[in-house]
């Protein structure tokens, strides 16, 4: 008898973690530890030929790879760092780790757990688009994260790992100053203030060079795609939305926290794994503070892309999901975090200085007074907010709350014909800087 | 070539000039903030624009080709 060997394409089983990988636990990763688990960054100084990969095969790599921005905006990373490398003028690459969105907290733990992973990544994005000068942001807040990660480039430095200095630098704790433009005004004139565009950064960013400017998870996935290659990327994730992303899920769950998942997973699983829901819940807040709320019944199967999210009419951002429980109230939430996005504004822009604390205080009234026309006032504030400052910050607002009153519009009906709910009562579910918080 | 009217918001202090010479596509907001019309300025109503343009007192509205 002979056996005949069909052939039939192995069935593939993704191993997760990527960037969590490790040991159990937050300990930091140190650096023999990372070069034994991931193999050591194949980088030489230049004019050594004995280099590995080539700058153009890497930039290819990235771009076949599909990786997109996880900061939020969701860009090719691949054609982002072809765009600077073709700019005039010497490239900088910033790294992105001041995670300005409260209810995220997968930089923070990235950073403070695979501080190579993101290094690592830096000096490969520095080497893909030629750069000589590399940066890396964190909040001057996160003192302790901050000496940790000098330690980590240090460490490097002294093994002759990169082939150019990283240089850590704070920038001061608030919302907008994460924001792309701002962390380069920052490095340019100390004021850490969003600016108007054109000239983008990409084309003219850090001293009129052409700037990079990556999330500190983009880059630790540039890490891996650079070892394991495009294919190996993709074989996480759904097509459109290859690879796997770092989620921050809160509320009525049973074990919140940073979870890296496939993209692509549908919401309900991504709560599932967090231990599944312990109370019942009417809404979900997708994409953070710049997201939006989605029914329960819309969100459940809606998987994590940026397509399907958008197309829910909210956003991916950074990767934040919050369970509302149905004994809070949905407005009284949407009124607290509008009201300290309001605060948050830079103050530069007349539209968002005086439009988004009419937009909370419209939302105040609605939910805490239950004034009628509350809701429609908002709505119309909110219209007249988004688009109009130099930055995204109204926009994502204006989006905030305009899904508020979609999602919630039968409490909001309630509220303006009965009065509150007694919702309001219940403490805070969506976290606020200077909280009490679990983390 | 198709030219848009954008503001620069940073620069902007509401001054309201821009709404007066060119209330076909300039509003204000009730902070006195100009409302610009989206899509291209129409050729009839370009000399208008440059003139609204040139006098801003803050140089805060501008004319520029449209992208991509």
């Amino acid at each position: 008898m002979t056996v005949v060997a069909v052939s039939r394409p192995a069935l593939q089983t993704v191993r997760l973690p990527r960037l969590l990988a490790g040991p159990a636990g937050l300990r930091t990763v140190g650096l023999l530890e990372h070069e034994r688990l991931h193999g050591p960054l194949q980088l030489r100084a230049p004019g050594d030929h004995a280099r590995r990969l080539s700058q153009s095969r890497l930039v290819d790599l990235i771009e076949w790879s599909g990786l997109t921005g996880r900061g939020g905006a969701g860009f090719p990373t691949g054609r982002k760092m072809r765009s600077v490398a073709a700019a005039k003028g010497k490239p900088v690459v910033v790294a992105n780790g001041a995670e300005g969105e409260p209810a995220s907290a997968k930089d923070k733990l990235l950073l403070s757990r695979s501080p190579h992973l993101v290094l690592d990544g830096i000096s490969l994005a520095a080497y893909a688009v030629g750069a000589d000068r590399a940066f890396l942001a964190v909040h001057d807040q996160e003192a302790r994260l901050g000496r940790n990660l000098e330690a980590a480039a240090a460490a490097r430095a002294a093994a002759g790992i990169d082939p150019i200095p990283i240089e850590v630098v704070g920038i001061p704790s608030r919302y907008v100053s994460s924001e792309q433009s701002a962390i380069v005004r920052f490095l340019n004139e100390g004021i850490a203030l969003p600016t108007f565009s054109p000239p983008r950064t990409h084309e003219r960013g850090y001293h009129g060079r052409p700037t990079l400017v990556n999330n500190a998870e983009t880059l630790a996935h540039v890490a891996l795609i650079a070892r394991h290659g495009d294919r190996w990327f993709r074989s996480a994730g759904a097509p459109q939305a290859p690879g796997t992303m770092l989620v921050t899920v809160s509320g009525a769950v049973a074990r919140p926290g940073v979870y890296e998942i496939e993209a692509g997973m549908p919401i309900g699983a991504v709560l599932t794994s967090a231990g599944d829901l312990i109370e019942r819940c009417g809404a979900i807040l997708v994409g953070g503070y710049f997201g939006a709320w989605l029914r329960m019944d819309v969100a459940w199967q809606l998987p994590l892309t940026h397509r399907d999210t958008r197309s829910a009419g909210g956003a991916l951002g950074a990767g934040v999901i919050v369970a509302l429980p149905e004994t809070s109230c949905g407005l009284a939430e949407t009124a607290r975090v509008v009201r300290y996005l309001a605060d948050e504004t830079a103050g530069q822009c007349g539209p968002c200085v005086f439009g988004l604390p009419a937009l909370a205080d419209a939302l105040a009234d609605l939910a805490y007074h239950g004034e009628p026309g509350a809701a429609r006032r908002a709505v119309r504030l909110a219209g007249l907010a988004a688009g109009r400052g130099a930055c995204k910050h109204p926009d994502g607002v204006a989006q905030l709350a305009r899904s508020a009153l979609d999602a919630f519009y039968l409490d909001a009906a309630r509220h303006e014909e009965r009065g509150p709910c007694y919702g309001i009562g219940q403490p805070p579910v969506l976290p606020l800087p200077g909280d009490m918080t679990v983390w | 070539m198709s030219e848009i009217l954008r503001v620069n918001p940073i620069a902007c202090t509401g001054h309201g000039v821009c709404a007066e010479l060119l209330p076909e596509l300039i509003k204000l907001d009730p902070w006195g903030y100009p409302i610009v019309a989206r899509g291209e300025v129409s050729g009839k109503l370009l000399a208008h624009a440059r003139r609204a343009v040139a006098a801003c007192p803050v140089l805060a509205l501008r004319l520029q080709p449209r992208e991509r």
